[in-house]
């Protein structure tokens, strides 16, 4: 059983990215997303703090302090990108518009709940930006996660221990391991790395999985 | 005449008094009115309360204000970040009070109140341990929270380019959270690159109409 790397997961997620999707890709592993979208596509990627059609870092010496993305980093524009202020990029967010978020996880419960923002440790200051906005605004949320932790636990959970950033919010989940929906029905099995079977899968994470009727 | 230009940064703030409640705009340092802040403190006012998304960068701007222990409370959304110690040893120390508010909240909280709404429902974080206590509403089949505005006496702003009147164009993500804090407290102050004569800003790209900004400051490029 062969895990897949941060890199190959991010291009199993941007696989199901179609073209003309308007996409926030969360701070942290889900930005490596960017660099798998085919070239062929296009797709309009949203950063909260103010942008839509943000292109690639800049060339080193181009960086403008004055164009960042959400994790403050230099960033681009695409021609025919815009910017604007908090309340509408916000308002892209909680009332729908976007498509997709990709988001990284604490833990996610079977029934699609996500933790992603704070341990609910007494001594971390806690901070959650627009976690809880995209958990709770775009279409479709897509989870990207390790599917242990470096424990060996489940962070796909029967029940979320840590603090909550949205409920019964989480679409798909992807992880090193399968890539699983969240449906109605409970946790399906869409895909899994070689080697690996249904079996084990619910030995390791604990939760009841069914393999979905048809992979996608 | 109108003329809301001011002759320069601590004239600008002068008024600003002992337990105000000061926005501050910025996404980090990007659209943080650095001048603006560095008045503020020289002026001396104490026991603020300050709303920005952020709760200070490295050791200057927002960050300064907070280690000249002026500030007794902060409302933010993402306090905690790889260079916010300044923040990070006063919040251990229980020396500033923190009010957590999610980004999309604190936007809208902030829109509500310059738009004289009583309050809002919103979707965003019900559920979690920030509406924990705060009413909840079923509409049409989903949750929402009761959050209310959250208006100031003074906003500080930055903008790119300013008329003698106070309309307002902005530079990039250096935007995010000017224009909704200029309407949302009762005295705007905007630090800008440049100010040009009435009629230079072309009314159909003006972003913050003059009305939500009391004075302008014009600050050289460095």
């Amino acid at each position: 059983m062969k895990r897949m790397t941060r890199d190959e997961v991010a291009a199993r997620v941007a696989r199901d990215i179609p073209e003309g999707a308007y996409v926030n890709l969360g701070i942290g592993a889900p930005t490596k997303v960017a660099n798998y979208l085919p070239a062929d596509r296009e797709i309009f990627l949203h950063s909260e703090n103010g942008l839509l059609g943000m292109g690639p870092a800049p060339a080193p010496g181009k960086e403008d302090p004055e164009l960042i993305n959400a994790g403050k980093e230099p960033v681009t524009l695409l021609e025919g990108g815009a910017y604007f202020h908090h309340g509408d990029s916000f308002a892209m967010m909680r009332g729908g518009h976007l498509d997709i978020c990709v988001l990284g996880a604490f833990q996610v419960s079977a029934h699609g709940d996500l933790a992603n923002w704070h341990t609910g440790a007494p001594e971390a200051i806690p901070a959650v930006g627009g976690a809880m906005d995209l958990a709770i605004g775009a279409k479709q949320v897509f989870v990207m996660m390790d599917l242990l932790t470096k424990g060996g636990e489940s962070k796909l959970v029967a029940e979320c221990t840590y603090p909550l950033t949205g409920i019964a919010c989480v679409d798909r989940i992807y992880t090193d391991l399968a890539v699983i929906d969240v449906t109605d029905a409970g946790l399906r099995v869409i895909e899994m790395v070689d080697g690996l079977t249904l079996e084990r899968l619910g030995e390791l994470t604990g939760v009841p999985l069914a393999l979905a009727e048809q992979p996608a | 005449m109108i003329d809301k230009t001011m002759a320069s940064p601590a004239a600008a703030v002068a008024d600003i008094f002992d337990g105000a409640t000061v926005m501050i705009g910025g996404f980090g340092t990007a659209g943080m009115p650095a001048e603006l802040i560095d008045a503020l403190i020289a002026q001396g006012a104490r026991e603020l309360t300050i709303i920005n998304n952020n709760a200070g960068n490295g050791d200057s701007g927002l960050a300064a204000l907070l280690a000249a222990r002026r500030v007794r409370k902060i409302v933010c959304s993402f306090p905690r970040q790889s260079d916010s110690q300044v923040f990070d040893g006063l919040f251990r120390a229980g020396e500033i009070e923190l009010e957590l508010v999610p980004q999309g909240n604190l936007a809208c909280r902030i829109e509500a109140a310059g738009a004289g709404l009583g309050a809002i429902f919103t979707p965003t974080g019900y559920g979690t341990t920030l509406a924990a206590g705060k009413e909840a509403r079923r509409i049409d089949g989903r949750d929402y929270v009761l959050e209310y505005p959250i208006g100031a006496d003074f906003a500080l702003i930055k903008a790119q380019r300013a008329d003698r009147w106070g309309n307002l164009v902005y530079r990039k993500t250096a935007r995010n959270f000017g224009p909704i804090m200029a309407r949302a407290a009762r005295c705007t102050i905007a630090q800008v690159s440049a100010t040009v004569e009435l009629g230079e800003l072309d009314p159909e790209v003006i972003v913050t109409p003059g009305i939500f900004v009391q004075r302008v400051v014009s600050i050289e490029e460095a």
